[in-house]
């Protein structure tokens, strides 16, 4: 759609980043990112493989790791970040998160309610 | 209808299910209705062929990628659409006057075909009636707000209109070949599974909505990217004007909801088509999760409809107060509020399923939050009346028309967020009253303001105010008249979507009801009388200024109808009420010393196309005709694949197409500051 930017860049458009307002990272910091998720990979296999914790603690562990692989290939190779052209991207991503957290935990919520009291899987 | 006899178990493998026995030749209802469409259909395409005006409808209109165009013709289908689903409602209404308990028997509707009446009244008036009122709106307007040239991606707009009319198409399709869902407009399992509703029904109903909600996607995506990254130089979001804001907000929550719709839609899909079961009991299914599901993307779903009804009332009742509006930032955190809130009480639409008081208390305390900023939106509208000078044109007769008629609904649905109260109210017909009057009385009232108000801008003449007022009249009457004694019968046990009833002491109150849709029909005969009126005086009633109601926004700024580029020169923001801003400073409709050429888009056929190969296929896959449906999947793709390699999608719109343009509208809007500008140039051309 370069038609439509085009079109109006005589009005306001002062984006240096090309569409998307996309940042660059330093090779830095994807060195960086990728050890960081290379050693919650293995922390989240090691915990499995060798049975070192509880299962219950492992399940933890796992979920923990996971969500912090996330968070780390966000920042780190999305660049999501609260600078002035990333500021939109995060607002939007914190948005969505709690949008679908509402539903996905409310749906959970309410089907364990409905399940048991209409008495499915008895 | 057809009888269940006709059912094809086993599809040719040519026709698929498809037999000539599909058509309903012998129903006294739908003959006439059939031969009248054929004959309206052939005589439209004769009348266009006689004029030579294909080319023209081709290249000015079907391929436009316009977003004025795109929204009129969205406006176009919506009132096509609103009459076929009236027809259902009066069916309806006639049905229950007449199905009681006496000798007159069961009315005139046997119950397959009353089931898809009320089915298809649902889907039409939400799907196909209101939603393309909201996004016809908002392609006329809000380019022109925030003082764009177009929407963000014009072939994406023009998509998303055909898709939405190849839903529209399927759904009229279903009435002359074969049958519609008899399911009820959300389509519940298990009856919408192939065990209860085994023919294509159900079929024609997923598969409209699957494409025509891609394209009501594809269009929540376009404005969001719009109104973020294409406003004018120097408007900040605060100093978006109103209606500006509320799309926002419910294209905010087309792009968050429609993909729980798309997810749902097509599991039910797998479930009939391949034999899954997510939604019936066998191996683990649930069909509460269903329920859960639909309502998840439902409730969004109406405030994506009334959302930008409110920021019409807000345009409307500024502009004719003559007055800044009252609280506009509080006016814009109670649309964000309701944004948010509106993903925290689907439940409220199935208390009764059996979730237990704790959650049933949660939904039903945030449902009665959501009525708070409400409540503050009508104290902006009213503050913004007090003390000004009110101009009680037609726009403004809807506006205050919805203010009582919407109080009224607003304060039903807080008695129906009380989970004891709905326990007593849900399924009844007080659930029916209470929906129709937020929905009619909120989001239909706000549409056909808008419509009255930015006719001129569109257009290039005005409506008939008259008869808008007196249409305005019947409506409000006719909806009074045809839904309190619902309400009424709610409270005595009427259950919804009755074909038939032994209670013979609700028949008065049916007929009451059924004598105030006739009003309501009245007053929709007035509107369209409105328009043929409108458009044969129309050169008595040409707005040349641009400016017909003295209005405060940017739209206002433009000729009427504005230039296919909107703006030859971006304006640059200063206020809130930008045009008033710069007629109160003398600097509205400023000469500019020179134009420079514009950057637009080219007409694309690749919407019309890859909507016509989705048409393809939505029928193939109704019929299971799978050679057909892979010919229609495989051409969406190869069009959007040949349109991506096509290099002449722009084109410079030169100075000397803008000049006489913009110095036609000057000539109406500032005719001494024109002479004084073609003076100097003259002189300095001597």
């Amino acid at each position: 759609m370069s038609t439509q930017n085009n079109s109006t860049a005589d009005g306001h458009s002062s984006d240096t980043h090309g569409p998307g307002g996309a940042a660059h990272g330093s090779v830095k910091e994807y060195v960086l990112g990728l050890l960081i998720s290379i050693i919650l990979t293995g922390i989240a296999f090691y915990v499995v493989m060798f049975e070192v914790v509880s299962p219950a603690l492992t399940l933890v562990v796992i979920l923990a790791t996971a969500v912090a692989q996330v968070m780390v290939q966000l920042v780190f190779f999305l660049h999501m970040n609260t600078s002035s052209e990333q500021i939109w991207n995060t607002t939007s991503a914190a948005f969505i998160i709690i949008i679908v957290a509402i539903l996905i935990v409310g749906s959970v919520w309410i089907m364990s309610h409905l399940n048991h009291n209409m008495m499915i899987g008895h | 209808m057809s009888s269940k006899a006709t059912i094809v178990t086993e599809p040719d493998i040519i026709f698929g299910k498809l037999t000539l026995d599909v058509i309903p030749f012998t129903d006294p209802v739908i003959l006439p209705v059939m031969i009248a469409c054929m004959l309206g259909g052939i005589g439209l395409f004769a009348l266009i062929t006689k004029m030579g005006k294909w080319g023209y409808l081709w290249n000015e209109w079907l391929t436009s990628v316009d977003h004025k165009r795109i929204g009129v013709m969205y406006i176009i289908v919506a009132i096509v659409m609103l009459v076929r689903g009236f027809s259902d409602a009066l069916m309806m209404r006639a049905q229950q006057a007449f199905a009681t308990a006496d000798e007159v028997g069961a009315g005139f509707l046997p119950p397959e075909h009353y089931d898809q009446i009320f089915t298809a009244h649902g889907t039409i008036m939400i799907f196909f009636v209101a939603m393309p009122l909201v996004i016809g709106l908002m392609n006329v307007v809000v380019p022109l707000q925030i003082g764009a040239r177009d929407v963000a991606f014009p072939f994406l707009n023009s998509l998303s209109f055909w898709l939405f009319v190849v839903g529209a198409l399927l759904v009229n399709i279903s009435l002359f070949v074969g049958e519609f869902a008899a399911t009820g407009w959300l389509a519940y399992p298990p009856l919408s599974g192939i065990e209860y509703s085994p023919w294509v029904g159900v079929d024609y109903w997923l598969w409209a909505l699957q494409i025509s909600g891609i394209g009501t996607l594809l269009t929540g995506v376009n404005f969001f990217v719009t109104i973020m990254k294409m406003r004018a130089p120097g408007m900040r979001l605060m100093q978006m004007p109103v209606f500006t804001w509320t799309s926002l907000c419910a294209n905010i929550l087309i792009v968050i909801s429609f993909p729980i719709l798309t997810v749902t839609i097509t599991l039910l899909t797998l479930d009939r088509y391949i034999g899954t079961h997510f939604f019936t009991n066998d191996l683990g299914g649930n069909q509460m999760m269903y329920v859960n599901l639909i309502w998840a993307w439902g409730h969004p779903e109406v405030y994506i409809l009334i959302l930008p009804a409110f920021g019409v009332f807000s345009e409307v009742t500024a502009t004719f107060s003559r007055k800044r509006l009252f609280g506009y930032t509080s006016l814009i955190w109670a649309t964000l509020v309701i944004m948010v809130l509106s993903f925290v009480v689907w439940l409220h639409h199935f208390f009764t399923m059996g979730s237990g008081a704790s959650v049933n208390a949660f939904f039903g305390i945030a449902t009665m939050i959501i009525s708070v900023p409400t409540g503050v939106k009508i104290f902006n509208w009213l503050f913004t009346m007090y003390k000004g000078r009110v101009e009680f044109s037609a726009s403004m007769w809807w506006t205050i028309s919805f203010l009582f008629t919407f109080t009224i609904g607003g304060m039903t649905g807080v008695m129906l967020a009380i989970p004891a109260a709905d326990f007593v109210l849900h399924n009844s017909l007080f659930l029916i009253a209470h929906f129709h009057n937020v929905i009619i009385g909120g989001a239909v009232f706000g549409y056909f303001a808008g419509l009255t108000y930015w006719f001129p801008k569109a257009t290039g003449f005005m409506l008939d105010e008259k008869l808008g007022k007196i249409s305005c009249a019947l409506w409000t009457v006719g909806f009074f008249v045809a839904f309190m004694p619902l309400y009424i019968l709610g409270f005595n046990g009427m259950t919804r979507r009755l074909n038939y009833y032994d209670n013979p002491e609700w028949t008065m109150l049916l007929w009451v009801a059924a004598f105030g849709a006739i009003i309501v029909l009245a007053g929709i005969t007035v509107q369209l009388w409105m328009g043929y009126v409108s458009i044969r005086d129309r050169d008595q009633n040409r707005d040349l200024t641009g400016d017909p109601w003295n209005g405060r926004t940017l739209e206002w700024a433009t000729s009427s109808p504005p230039p296919f580029y909107n703006f030859a020169k971006m304006p640059k923001i200063h206020d809130r009420d930008e045009h008033q801003y710069k007629k109160d400073h003398g600097m509205a409709y400023e000469v500019p010393e020179n134009y420079t050429p514009i950057h637009m888009p080219k007409n694309t056929w690749c919407g019309i196309v890859m909507s016509g190969f989705a048409l393809m296929m939505g029928f193939a896959m109704v019929w299971h005709i799978w050679w057909m449906a892979i010919v229609g999947f495989v051409g969406i793709f190869a069009s959007l694949i040949i349109y991506s390699f096509e290099r002449d999608k722009d084109y410079y719109v030169q100075v000397d197409v803008i000049e006489p343009l913009e110095e036609a509208h000057l000539v109406h809007a500032n005719p001494t500051g024109l002479r004084a500008m073609q003076d100097k140039k003259s002189s300095l051309e001597a």
